[in-house]
């Protein structure tokens, strides 16, 4: 699993904007070239520096949504976090064509190659689906028969990212359920409340089918989706999570 | 959290541990020595402020302190002192 992606020393690169889409209002993917890029597994993340005109520097780590198979264009997926240091240039100011620093891959740990088998359970909150994305194109790049299903909890259908690929995976195979806390469009016959207990039942496969779990999203989904999964009498060593909090910045 | 500080996974210090040990360290699997429970690094509990110059890994089992590590220009201070031992995998070097 691990391998020869995660094994050096780590160095800054100078990526080169390819593209820019716009996802949703707030949340924008970045899609870069970046020169000798070592290669990645799903799941794995950069962090990307920024510097400032008087030497000021900020870094974040953002999780890569592109899948290995994609070698010129690293994608990152990025929301903006309005008093944020670093997501407002990315989301708003950088251009294609602009360049910035990063490095990576980095992590082992969060991480999901078609040989690790499954079925595979993914559980995202909010811009938690991107790692999760990551893995899902990685599995339809390698026409990967391994069962797939994605738990996936938005605001709205609008904050829903992702929309128009997940919608395509689902027809390939991918369970794609999604629960809209806030906001639903007329006629929305999906879930409509936060990820809980009873919902893990009905959608993820049982303890004895033995998923393989990847939760990832804010911090107290993490924790109650976690949670409850050994409740349910899942195997905690097959859930792994990565939670994110207000560091997005 | 009202204090600012943020309880993450270990996966999170991977860029962090990552210059240090220079593997990936979150693989790494550790004893804890309060409890011996054994995790990866990466399933551990992370605490960390924004823009503070150092973090605390805590075992998921017991909370007790695996590793402190704080930065400042220069150095890193590494204190391991919740591990009875790590193991790292480093499938390049020699046997």
């Amino acid at each position: 699993m691990a391998g020869a992606a995660v094994q050096r020393r780590l160095t800054w690169r100078v990526a080169e904007v390819a593209e820019l889409v716009d996802e949703t209002p707030r949340v924008r993917s970045v899609l870069m070239h970046v020169p000798d890029w070592p290669g990645h597994l799903a799941g794995q993340h950069v962090d990307v520096r920024l510097t400032a005109d008087d030497g000021y520097q900020t870094q974040r780590s953002y999780s890569i949504a592109s899948p290995p198979e994609a070698v010129d264009r690293l994608a990152l997926t990025v929301e903006r976090i309005e008093d944020g240091e670093v997501s407002p240039f990315l989301t708003e100011e950088l251009r294609v064509g602009d360049r910035i620093e990063l490095r990576g891959p980095i992590g082992g740990y969060f991480v999901w190659d078609v040989a690790d088998g499954g079925p595979l359970m993914l559980v995202a909150g909010g811009s938690g689906v991107c790692p999760l994305m990551a893995m899902l194109r990685h599995r339809a790049a390698r026409a990967s028969s391994v069962p797939a299903r994605l738990l996936y909890s938005s605001r709205s259908s609008a904050d829903a990212i992702y929309g128009k690929e997940l919608e395509r995976l689902g027809g390939e195979g991918v369970g794609v359920v999604q629960t809209l806390t806030r906001m639903r469009p007329d006629g929305w016959a999906g879930y409509r409340r936060r990820i809980d207990r009873s919902m893990l039942q009905e959608v993820v496969w049982p303890p004895a089918d033995r998923p393989l779990v990847y939760v990832c999203g804010p911090t107290p989904l993490v924790e109650s989706v976690a949670e409850a999964l050994v409740e349910l009498g899942h195997d905690a060593a097959r859930i792994k999570t990565e939670r994110f909090g207000p560091t997005g910045g | 959290m009202s204090d600012g500080s943020l309880m993450l996974d270990g996966n999170a210090a991977a860029g962090v541990l990552q210059e240090v040990f220079v593997s990936d360290a979150t693989t790494a699997r550790g004893a804890c020595a309060s409890c011996g429970t054994i995790g990866e690094v990466g399933s551990q509990r992370l605490y960390m402020a924004p823009q503070s110059p150092g973090l605390v890994l805590r075992c998921h089992g017991c909370e007790g302190v695996l590793l402190v590590l704080v930065r400042r220009p220069g150095h890193v201070r590494l204190g391991l002192q919740g591990f009875t031992w790590l193991e790292i995998a480093q499938p390049d070097a020699p046997a």
